[in-house]
C-alpha cells in the first residue's frame, strides 16, 4: 500500500481519478434520470475528432476536445430544438462524423508517436501536474455549477413543462448541462479514455437509483460509488497488472449488478 | 370582474400544419371553463399558447392583460397540471418535493425554498387532502393521490388561473368524481378562474360556466345543456354521439365555415 501511494505519478493518478469519477458521479445522476445516455456517448467520441484536430495544429489536444466536443453538445441540442431532425439521429450523425474527422485529422498530422490508444482508453497513469490542476479547475467548475442549479436540474428533469411555465430558464440551462457534460467527458478521458467514459456518466447513477429514494441521496450515493469503483479499480490494476480504464469499468460494472436485486425489491410494487 | 384570457385572431401552425385557426376568445376572471374536443383538435395546443409554451403563428393573447411569454418570468399567475405530469415514475422526489417545485418560479434562481415557501407547500397539500402523504416518493402514490399532488403543486404558486390539461384522465370514476368535487371547490374558496379541457361531457355540463368546443375553430357554449340541436346548429355539421358520462356527445369533423 505505501509503496502504491508513495510514487508521484500514483499519488496524481488517484487525486485524479477520484476527482473525475466525483464528478461524473454527479452528473451520472442526471444522465440517467433524463434519459441521456446517449447524449453522453455521442459527446465523448466527438471528443476523438477535437483531440485529433489538436494534433494536427499543434495546440493542447485537451483544448481542442473541449472546444470540439462542447460544440457537438450545441449542436445536438440546438437540433433538436429546432425540431427538425430527432435527437438520437443528429447525436449519430455528428458523433460518427466526429470520429472521422478524427481519423482524417490523426492521418494528416502524422504523427506516428500519438497516443491514440491512451485516448480511446484512458492513460491515468500518464496525467501529469499541470493535467491534474486542469482537471482540478473543471471539476471545480462543473461542480459549482451543479450546485448553483440544482433545484432547476432537477425540476427540469422531472418535468419540463411545468419548469418552463414557473419561470425557469429552461433552455439556457439545456445547454448549461450540455456543456457541463462536455466539460466533464474531456477530464474523464484520461482516467477511462473516449470509449469508456460512457460507463462513468450512466453506471454510477443507475447504481444509486438502485439503492436510494431521495434526489440528493442518489446524488451522494453516485458520486461515492464512482470514486470507490475509481480507487478500487486503480489498485486492481496496478497489483495485477491490468489496464486501469478497463479496470475500474469493471469494477463499477459489478457494483451494479450486485445493487441490481436490491432494486427489485425497492420498485416491485410501483410496476 | 376582468379580463382573465384574451385571445385575438389566433393561428397556429406547426411546421406548416394548422393546429388552430382564427380563434377569437374571451374568458372572464373567476369563470370555470371547460374545453371539449376530438382528440388531435388542438385542445393541448390552445392550452400551451395561453401559457406561453407554444408561440402564435398570428394573433394576439393576453393573460392578464399581459403576453404569456412575459408573465412566465414572474411564476405567480398561472397554476398548470400537465397532461401527463409523471413522466418518470421512479424518480426520487417526495411528494412534498414535487409540490414545493410549485414554488421555484417565486423563489427564483440561486435561492432556495425557505420555511414560507414549505409551509404554503403543506397547506396546498392539506387542501387537496394528501398531506400525510407529503414523506412518500411520488411514484409509490396512486394515480388520484398522484393527481392531487400536481394540483396541489399548481396550487402552490398561488394562482389566479388554473390550468389543468385532462386531470382525471387515468381514474376510476370514483377518483374522477371526486376530483371534479375538488377542482370546483378550490375555485370557489380560491376565486379561481379554472380552465380545465376533459373528455367527459358529464362532468363538464354539472361543473363549469362555460363550454368551448374546439377543432381547430372553436366555438363557446353556455352549459347546461348542451342540447344535440344547439351543438349541430352552431357547428353547422353532424355530431357524433356518444355515451360517455350525461350528456352524450361528440364531435366529429373539422368544420370550416
Amino acid at each position: 500500500m505505501a509503496e502504491f501511494l508513495e510514487s508521484g505519478f500514483l499519488q496524481r493518478a488517484l487525486a485524479a481519478g477520484i476527482l473525475v469519477s466525483g464528478l461524473c458521479g454527479v452528473l451520472s445522476v442526471f444522465v440517467v434520470l433524463r434519459r441521456m445516455a446517449f447524449i453522453g456517448v455521442g459527446i465523448s467520441h466527438s471528443a476523438f475528432g477535437g483531440v485529433a484536430l489538436g494534433f494536427l495544429l499543434n495546440v493542447s489536444p485537451f483544448w481542442s476536445g473541449v472546444s470540439f466536443a462542447g460544440l457537438v453538445a450545441l449542436l445536438i441540442e440546438w437540433s433538436r430544438s429546432r425540431g427538425r431532425v430527432e435527437e438520437d439521429t443528429a447525436i449519430g450523425i455528428l458523433f460518427s462524423a466526429s470520429m472521422a474527422l478524427g481519423v482524417l485529422f490523426l492521418h494528416l498530422s502524422r504523427t506516428y508517436n500519438v497516443d491514440v490508444f491512451g485516448f480511446l482508453f484512458g492513460n491515468i497513469l500518464a496525467v501529469g501536474q499541470g493535467q491534474l490542476w486542469e482537471i482540478l479547475a473543471l471539476a471545480g467548475l462543473v461542480l459549482a455549477i451543479v450546485f448553483v442549479f440544482f433545484k432547476e436540474m432537477v425540476f427540469l428533469s422531472f418535468d419540463e413543462a411545468m419548469a418552463w411555465v414557473s419561470g425557469v430558464p429552461v433552455g439556457f440551462l439545456r445547454y448549461l448541462f450540455l456543456v457541463a457534460l462536455a466539460l466533464s467527458v474531456v477530464v474523464s478521458i484520461y482516467l477511462v479514455g473516449i470509449i469508456l467514459v460512457e460507463a462513468l456518466l450512466v453506471v454510477p447513477g443507475a447504481v444509486a437509483r438502485n439503492l436510494t429514494r431521495q434526489i440528493r441521496h442518489m446524488a451522494a450515493v453516485s458520486a461515492a460509488v464512482a470514486v470507490g469503483s475509481t480507487v478500487v479499480g486503480l489498485a486492481v490494476s496496478y497489483w495485477l497488472d491490468l489496464p486501469t480504464g478497463a479496470a475500474i469499468v469493471g469494477v463499477l460494472s459489478s457494483v451494479f449488478f450486485a445493487t441490481l436485486g436490491l432494486s427489485r425489491k425497492k420498485t416491485h410494487r410501483l410496476a | 370582474m376582468g379580463t382573465a384570457v384574451e385571445i385575438r385572431d389566433l393561428t397556429v401552425k406547426f411546421n406548416g400544419i394548422v393546429a388552430l385557426e382564427e380563434v377569437d376568445l374571451e374568458i372572464k376572471e373567476g369563470s370555470y371553463v371547460g374545453i371539449l374536443g376530438p382528440n388531435g383538435a388542438g385542445k393541448s395546443t390552445l392550452l400551451q399558447v395561453i401559457l406561453g409554451l407554444v408561440r402564435p403563428t398570428r394573433g394576439r393573447v393576453r393573460v392578464f392583460g399581459e403576453e404569456p411569454e412575459k408573465l412566465r418570468g414572474k411564476g405567480r399567475v398561472v397554476g398548470y397540471l400537465p397532461q401527463r405530469p409523471l413522466m418518470n415514475p421512479s424518480f426520487p422526489v417526495s411528494a412534498l418535493d414535487v409540490v414545493l417545485m410549485g414554488r421555484y418560479g417565486r423563489v427564483g434562481l440561486f435561492r432556495r425554498p425557505g420555511r414560507q415557501d414549505r409551509e404554503v407547500a403543506i397547506r396546498s397539500m392539506e387542501r387537496v387532502g394528501i398531506a400525510h402523504l407529503a414523506k412518500r416518493n411520488i411514484g409509490e402514490l396512486s394515480g388520484g393521490e398522484q393527481q392531487r399532488v400536481f394540483i396541489a403543486r399548481a396550487l402552490c404558486v398561488e394562482p389566479r388561473l388554473l390550468v389543468l390539461d385532462e386531470p382525471t384522465v387515468s381514474l376510476d370514476a370514483c377518483a374522477q368524481d371526486e376530483l371534479y368535487d375538488l377542482i370546483a371547490g378550490l375555485k370557489q374558496e380560491m376565486g379561481l378562474t379554472v380552465l380545465m379541457v376533459c373528455h367527459d361531457v358529464g362532468a363538464i355540463s354539472r361543473y363549469v360556466d362555460d363550454v368551448i368546443c374546439i377543432n381547430r375553430r372553436i366555438h363557446v357554449h353556455q352549459p347546461p345543456p348542451i342540447g344535440r340541436m344547439g351543438l349541430e346548429q352552431t357547428f353547422g355539421c353532424s355530431v357524433e354521439y356518444l355515451f360517455h358520462g350525461e350528456v352524450p356527445h361528440r364531435v366529429v369533423r373539422g368544420h370550416d365555415g
